[in-house]
């Protein structure tokens, strides 16, 4: 299989008036193509900042400070004033005109807020146009139209609500929209972030269904973000978990909720209520992730873990693939430190 | 709500404001100490013309009566007569109207142009020397008085570069050009005498661009701020994650929504656009409502007072309508 | 311990002048429409819907927070619907409600010691050194200790899970005896969820508390709730023991709301039919049973007639035609 998506040694720093913080911290990811890759943590963990890198989107004052964005292009794409060739290509060594060249036509990104994300002054057709005619500068806004209307159709929605406002829409409705247009002009990868966190539950279920299918009809690669680990064993491929910007482990679904290996992801399993064992006793993690602007030495989860080691407070562990197949960056994996 | 039941709504809604404004003007004209008839003169007068004075005006009825012929007088148009001459104020409302109304819109326009353009700088730079000097030029603007920035351009471009005249509306050499619209610049242009507009762009100029600095650090500001909103919004955002050009979406997406709330501010600044007039014009002796008003001031005549002081309300309340009308327009959300 | 009985709530929609002028008839949402049920003392009862069920209104009239439409609200022997003036100043000292957002429920200039002890002043109990005191109390009690060293901190220098135990401790130090929470864990990350919770086990029993506990979330309700009631359209259609809800749901609206919690388990089974559609307008709802146009097993009667609230089995109400005779 090849990789669609190969992040390297990814670094992303935010410069606040109290210091420096790294929200994502020498991070290595891969996504193969037409897999989903599910990435999990929790609030400030660096996983939004994560999938916004991929996008080059990083808010102000945020920035990239180092590290390969490597991504499988299927076609050379050619626009006004450049082009970018086919193969792979570093998403950083890209100018403002090709990376907005590869933004929304081979790279999706669905935000949380289906609320919030779509103008309100503009209608959905126009929305719709837009996306098309700003890849496609030959595409007649009628046919623009027509499109949309298709795709719309696709989602479940009535085709003559294009000329609707997005306030006339619910919101799971909206996010349908959202998801419509990420797909109009057929990208490669889909990053969707926390896309059902704001919706109720049997919307959440419907849209995950309707991703689930469209990613089948379209040969998508997805990068689901979610806090919600529900969520990603029903629809990822693998699970890469996050904590304080660092890659924690990343592991086949099935082996990260069957035999989860790093102490923080045993801890978060134990943590999940499952409405099917409801009397699954929940345990916690007591205290809180370390400030990121101050960090400590070596393994960030030292303080909450209780396998914690003399070692864990040197250096942070390295990633490193363990016989069983999942990555692990923990000591207790570490052949030749001793346990105690 | 349909945009027509909201515009209906809205119009009806301005009938009991502007009545309210009409009969606020009348109380205030009359609690002010004295007796309008005795301050007007000044000087003693002989009993029978101070009462033939006051029969003329009015001023001899109960002031219910007066409350009601001064409303039905507005009603017909009638802005009553001056204590002057007895001339109808409406007269002199026709005639300098015009100057005060090509002031406003020189000066309005020139703020929101220049406001908007250095807003969008100032907000596309954030954070750089740019943007600051954009926002300590808005600070200025907006402190500095109106009389003190059109003296010094007085000194500096009639005094000292004499390119420049110092006030008056046109030439008194040459003679205006004949009124179709009152607007000199329109009526010059519309009789195709482009040497009467040239002379009337030269008189515009230093009274509309003090009167336009003065309103046009609330522009910047207020641009400055709500495209950096937006540009902040997650809808901006997943705009250029679906890969519009930064051109589109400084245009489509920033100032379009931006636009909404300077709309509202625009027909804020109505009220203080005739504020600045009415100094500008003092300054500049453009022979527009502001002077008028301020000469009327000056003779104590109470009547022409009330008259002019009503004009301004009613356009201010009927430009606020316009403006929430245009925003309703604008906004699909208020049309549900 | 309290009772509601044939509760509504509507709110008048806001309409245009015009309209308002040239018609007689006002649209409502119906955000609570009829209810009634009882809550034992002592016990914790999960109130649990989608967005626009009518949970969150249920929640703050029981708290006198919104006045209600019509209905009756019986606490200690009295309905606190009717009750005015300094008599409901000294009834919302029993009465409780925390909110969803801990981070907006704080005042950020406001040291959290202050944010509490400020429940004391403005009913005007005890003296400021008494007040003080009772403030490190609560704190301790919430687990914020040492208190001294958590009083003069504000807002931002708190975790998630610290702000939401400020919360807890400003809600309790009153003493109410009935609390409503509303979402409490929803904005409180999963690792530290089970800790909030048993905290407010821990509350309920140490202070002799009774909970309504709002929550959209059923996966985590089952950990906290003795009862279980589940509202669609401001109406409850099923309400039962906690573990006959999970167990043994009967209404199918329940059955569909179950069945779309996604499972922690990738060898789950595939969960039968996800109900279809949204939720629809709480203004218009539709006629007969609200839940008709998306059930899986409507019948003809569906639509004709609203069910009512049954007892089918023993403590357990369901409001569907399948079980009605």
């Amino acid at each position: 299989m090849t990789n669609l998506l190969q992040i390297e040694n990814l670094s992303v720093e935010y410069k606040t008036r109290r210091g420096i913080a790294r929200a994502v911290d020498n991070v290595f990811l891969n996504l193969e193509e037409n897999k989903t890759l599910g990435l999990a943590g929790e609030s400030g963990c660096g996983k939004s900042t994560l999938g916004l890198s991929i996008m080059r989107l990083v808010p102000h004052p945020g920035r990239i400070n180092e590290g390969k964005i490597l991504f499988n292009l299927d076609e050379s794409l050619i626009f006004e004033g450049g082009s970018v060739e086919k193969g792979q290509i570093d998403l950083m060594q890209l100018d403002d005109n090709q990376m907005r060249a590869i933004r929304g036509r081979k790279l999706a990104y669905i935000f949380q807020d289906p609320m919030t994300s779509l103008n309100p002054l503009i209608r959905i057709g126009d929305h719709f146009t837009e996306i098309i005619q700003a890849h496609e500068e030959d595409v007649k806004k009628d046919e623009a139209i027509n499109r949309g209307e298709e795709i719309l159709e696709t989602l479940g929605i009535l085709p003559e609500r294009i000329t609707d406002y997005p306030h006339q829409f619910s919101g799971g409705m909206r996010q349908r929209v959202m998801i419509g247009l990420g797909i109009a002009l057929r990208p490669r990868l889909l990053i969707a972030d926390e896309p059902t966190t704001a919706l109720d539950v049997i919307v959440e279920a419907q849209i995950l269904d309707e991703l689930a299918t469209l990613k089948k009809q379209f040969n998508l690669s997805m990068l689901l973000i979610t806090h919600n680990l529900g969520v990603l064993a029903q629809t990822a491929d693998d699970i890469a978990i996050m904590y304080t910007g660092r890659v924690m482990e990343i592991a086949k679904t099935e082996s990260l909720f069957e035999d989860p290996k790093h102490p923080y992801t045993q801890c978060l399993l134990k943590a999940v209520p499952d409405v099917r064992k409801p009397d699954k006793t929940l345990a916690w993690i007591a205290g809180a992730p370390p400030d990121l602007i101050d960090p400590i030495p070596g393994c960030m989860f030292r303080p909450r873990c209780e396998f914690a080691m003399e070692i864990c407070a040197t250096q942070p562990p390295p990633l490193e693939k363990l016989d069983t197949g999942q990555r692990v960056a923990c000591y207790l994996y570490t052949k030749g430190v001793s346990k105690k | 709500m349909s945009l027509k039941s909201y515009v209906t709504s809205r119009v009806l809604l301005t009938i009991p404001m502007v009545f309210l404004l009409l009969t606020l003007v009348f109380v205030i004209i009359r609690v002010m100490p004295g007796d309008p008839a005795l301050l007007h003169f000044e000087r003693h007068v002989s009993p029978e013309v101070l009462a033939e004075f006051r029969r003329r005006l009015g001023l001899d009825l109960p002031i219910w009566q007066q409350y009601i012929n001064y409303i039905a007088g507005l009603f017909r148009g009638d802005f009553g007569i001056s204590m002057q001459d007895y001339s109808p104020i409406i007269q002199h409302l026709h005639a300098r109207f015009p100057a005060t109304l090509e002031l406003s819109i020189y000066s309005g326009l020139f703020a929101v142009v220049f406001g908007v353009i250095l807003g969008v700088i100032s907000a596309r730079k954030y954070d750089t020397t740019t943007d600051h000097s954009i926002r300590l030029l808005a600070i200025v603007t907006y402190a500095i008085p109106v009389f003190f920035l059109g003296m010094i351009f007085q000194i500096i471009f009639s005094v000292w570069l004499r390119i420049l005249p110092s006030g008056l509306r046109f030439d008194p050499h040459y003679t205006p050009p004949p009124t179709i619209t009152g607007l000199y610049t329109i009526d010059s242009l519309l009789t195709g005498n482009i040497w009467a507009f040239g002379i009337s762009i030269r008189y515009l100029l230093l009274p509309s661009v003090t009167l336009g600095i003065i309103l046009l650090g609330i522009f910047i500001r207020l641009t400055r701020t709500n495209m950096l909103e937006t540009q902040q919004s997650d809808f901006v955002m997943s705009a250029k994650a679906r890969g519009l050009s930064s051109f589109s979406i400084t245009y489509r997406y920033s100032l379009k929504n931006a636009f909404l709330p300077i709309l509202t501010m625009i027909g804020i600044q109505v009220a203080i656009l005739l504020a600045g007039a009415v100094l500008t014009e003092t300054t500049f002796s453009w022979p527009g409502l502001g002077t008028y008003l301020v000469d009327r001031i000056y003779h104590r005549d109470y009547t022409a007072i009330q008259g002019t002081v009503v004009f301004f309300a009613i356009m201010v309340a009927v430009v606020t309508l316009a403006v929430d009308i245009l925003y309703a327009y604008f906004d699909p959300r208020i049309r549900l | 311990m309290i009772e509601v009985k044939n509760l509504v709530k509507y709110f008048p929609v806001q309409k245009g002048f015009m309209d308002a002028l040239f018609t007689r008839e006002k649209d409502f949402v119906k955000a609570v429409d009829d209810v009634s049920f009882k809550i034992e003392k002592g016990e914790i009862f999960g109130l649990a819907g989608e967005s626009g069920s009518g949970k969150t209104t249920v929640g703050r009239l029981c708290v006198r927070l919104t006045p209600a439409t019509s209905g009756e609200i019986i606490f200690e022997g009295q309905d606190i619907t009717k009750i005015k003036g300094k008599q409901l100043r000294l009834l919302k000292r029993r009465l409780q409600i925390t909110f969803q957002d801990p981070t907006s429920s704080l005042n950020p200039r406001m040291t959290i010691g202050n944010a509490i002890a400020d429940a004391l002043r403005l009913q005007n109990i005890g003296t400021r050194t008494e007040q003080r005191k009772q403030t490190e109390d609560a704190l301790e009690r919430v687990g914020l200790s040492p208190a001294s060293a958590f009083y003069d901190r504000y807002p931002h220098q708190l975790s998630g899970g610290q702000r939401q135990r400020v919360i807890f401790a400003r809600a309790f130090i009153l003493r109410p005896a009935f609390v409503v929470t509303d979402e409490p864990v929803a904005m409180v990350d999963v690792s530290i969820r089970a800790q909030i919770l048993n905290l407010m086990r821990d509350l309920q029993k140490e202070l002799d508390l009774t909970y309504l506990y709002i929550t959209h979330d059923l996966a985590t309700a089952r950990h906290i709730c003795d009862r279980i009631g589940i509202m669609y359209l401001g109406k409850f259609f099923e309400i039962a023991d906690s573990r006959a809800i999970y167990e043994n749901a009967l209404h199918p609206y329940t059955v569909g709301l179950m069945s779309a919690i996604p499972v922690p388990d990738p060898k789950a089974e595939k969960s039968e039919a996800i109900p279809t559609g949204e939720i629809p307008s709480p203004i218009n709802p539709p006629p007969g049973c609200r839940f008709h146009p998306r059930c899986p097993r409507a019948f003809e009667r569906c639509p004709k007639e609203e069910p009512e609230l049954l007892l089918v089995e023993k403590n357990h109400w369901v409001a569907c035609h399948l079980y009605s005779d």
